[in-house]
């Protein structure tokens, strides 16, 4: 066997690192890079505010998909918002330390592990069938509400549980009741993280596809009202993509969802460097 | 109201908020094997999970084919995926900068908020043609394919929980290397890695959970036959795919025994998960 210097080694080590480093910011810029030149050149109001024409023509814009987005993220959030910090509220400030406690712990981390597929057929057999909301925004917002529960309770518990002691045996020791140190000091505190939460969250309706392939039913009309059936802008390219062939629309739908993600993202970031600054800033 | 009153009221609430989570797994569980149970009856568990055929029209639902095609799809996808994460993780805990990790770790991040549906576009307008002009035929839709993909998916999984692993290990140890002369390569390699191997060996599995689960992208990139994975160069098809293609389609039967594939795919994911979290918690 060759005898390598430390040294040597070192350095051969030092290149490879850098390069894992690069590679995967290249791969990064060169998926996004690729998505917004190829599709950015065929976004235009024309693209934006037209209904595709749906079935096998790849013909049209995306505004029903649009609508059907926002649709979708309006209700799974107005579900999702206060279950998932309710339950976090739970697991971070009344939950004993026992083994049901823990028993409901892990079956959030399970939860959180199930593949979305699996929730769509979950959501397709008790919302779509057995609860007769047929293929419809609803059936799809309720099946995301499940896949995207996990994701908001340890979010908003560990932002709770990032709350000094002594704020809550100080509100305590005012005479606050429980209750009254959750809403009026424990949240207020740990909003911040919460509201990260929900943004990550908010995108992950975005780019969600699977379970809403199976639960949606994949319409291409205007949705009219909460129980009628769409896709949204994820569902979409993926129908333009393999029933249609329509790749430049594909890539130029795929460049409005990366805008989304994108724009969630940096104020996502936006959002925890503004909130850090000021709630250490002050001291 | 009284806000002693509010106060038991909203105890009990978040309570019942609080065991939601537990009831939908239980209830994912029960409503899928419920509607798993006609092909069950009908056709038999080795049957299905042993048979190596899938002929909806001829009432024929063996899923090996498609277990076949997740396994060799992930492990493929988790070979080409570990060297890059591996060495990322190392890169963001122990070599670079500030101002550089301040650049990779958001990149590794956003990697996971990019839609599957948008990886799958990618995969088949760029690496789909490259693969089929290397292989010679078909379409380039393939294993191969839907592996490179699957690793870029799992990449940020891999790393994030490898680097938080290895930013566990205790200083001392590392103090220690260097004070015995060792370049902190050595100490890389003979010290942190192996403290911080059951983080490591728990992110490899918690990635082989996401990667099995992983539905469009595969059903953009890999061409979705029900055939075995014999090369990585032709079409197979996936358990989540077989789901996602053929469910807007089947009734009956049919619909029973795409149930039962979810219902395997479920009971994979939760075993695999089950022992990454073993092996998450434990690692220290």
């Amino acid at each position: 066997m060759i005898n390598l210097s430390p040294k040597f080694t070192q350095k051969l080590a030092w290149s490879s690192i850098w390069t894992a480093g690069v590679a995967s910011v290249l791969i990064l810029l060169f998926i996004i890079g690729y998505v917004l030149t190829k599709g950015l050149s065929a976004i235009s109001p024309e693209f934006l505010f037209t209904a595709p024409e749906g079935g096998l023509s790849g013909e049209g814009g995306i505004s029903s998909c649009i609508v059907a987005t926002l649709w979708l993220i309006l209700i799974t959030m107005a579900i999702l918002i206060p279950l998932g910090i309710g339950a976090a509220i739970y697991l971070a400030e009344y939950a004993p330390d026992n083994k049901f406690s823990r028993l409901i712990r892990y079956s959030v981390e399970l939860l959180a592990g199930v593949p979305s597929i699996v929730f769509g057929l979950f959501g397709f057999a008790i919302f779509v069938l057995a609860l007769h909301f047929n293929y419809s925004i609803l059936a799809g917002a309720l099946t995301l509400v499940c896949l995207l529960l996990p994701f908001l309770m340890r979010s908003a518990e560990e932002a709770m549980k990032a709350v000094p002691q002594y704020q809550r045996e100080a509100a305590l020791a005012l005479g606050a009741t429980k209750w009254q140190t959750v809403v009026h000091v424990i949240l207020p505190a740990a909003m911040p993280g919460i509201i990260t939460g929900i943004t990550l969250c908010v995108g992950g309706v975005v780019a969600e596809s699977a379970c809403l392939y199976v639960t949606m039913g994949g319409s291409a009309a205007m949705p009219t009202s909460f129980l009628s059936g769409g896709r949204t802008l994820a569902v979409h390219v993926f129908y333009l993509a393999m029933e249609t062939n329509a790749l430049d629309k594909a890539l130029a739908t795929g460049a409005v969802l990366i805008i989304l993600i994108l724009i969630l993202n940096f104020i996502t970031r936006w959002l925890s460097q503004h909130f850090q600054a000021k709630m250490s800033g002050g001291i | 109201m009284s806000r002693y009153f509010v106060d038991r009221v909203s105890r009990r609430v978040v309570y019942i908020f609080g065991v939601v989570a537990f009831l939908i797994l239980v209830f994912i569980a029960i409503f899928i094997l419920k509607e798993s149970l006609p092909a069950l009856k009908e056709l038999g568990i080795v049957n299905i999970l042993f048979g190596a055929k899938w002929y909806p029209s001829k009432d024929t639902f063996g899923i090996l084919t498609m277990l076949a095609g997740s396994v060799v799809t992930t492990l493929l996808a988790l070979a080409i995926a570990m060297p890059l994460a591996l060495g990322c993780a190392i890169f963001l805990a122990e070599v670079a900068p500030p101002h550089i990790r301040n650049i990779v770790r958001p990149a590794v991040e956003l990697l996971v908020g990019i839609p599957s549906v948008v990886y799958g576009l990618v995969g088949m307008l760029i690496l789909c043609p490259v693969i089929a002009r290397l292989s010679g035929t078909g379409s380039g839709s393939s294993v191969l394919a839907a592996a490179v993909v699957l690793a870029i998916m799992v990449l940020p999984t891999i790393t994030s929980i490898s680097e938080d692993s290895l930013r566990a290990v205790p200083a001392r140890y590392k103090e220690g290397a260097f004070a015995l002369g060792a370049t902190h390569w050595q100490t890389i390699h003979h010290v942190l890695l192996p403290a911080a191997r059951r983080g490591i060996t728990a992110a490899v599995i918690l990635g082989t959970g996401k990667a099995i689960g992983e539905t469009m992208a595969m059903v953009m990139v890999i061409g979705n036959s029900p055939i075995f994975p014999a090369s990585i160069f032709r079409p197979a098809r996936t358990l989540t795919g077989n789901i996602a293609v053929e469910m807007a389609s089947a009734t009956g039967i049919h619909e029973s025994a795409l149930f039962t594939t979810g219902l395997v795919l479920f009971i994979l994911v939760l075993l695999i998960n089950s022992i990454g979290l073993l092996a998450y918690r434990r690692r220290a």
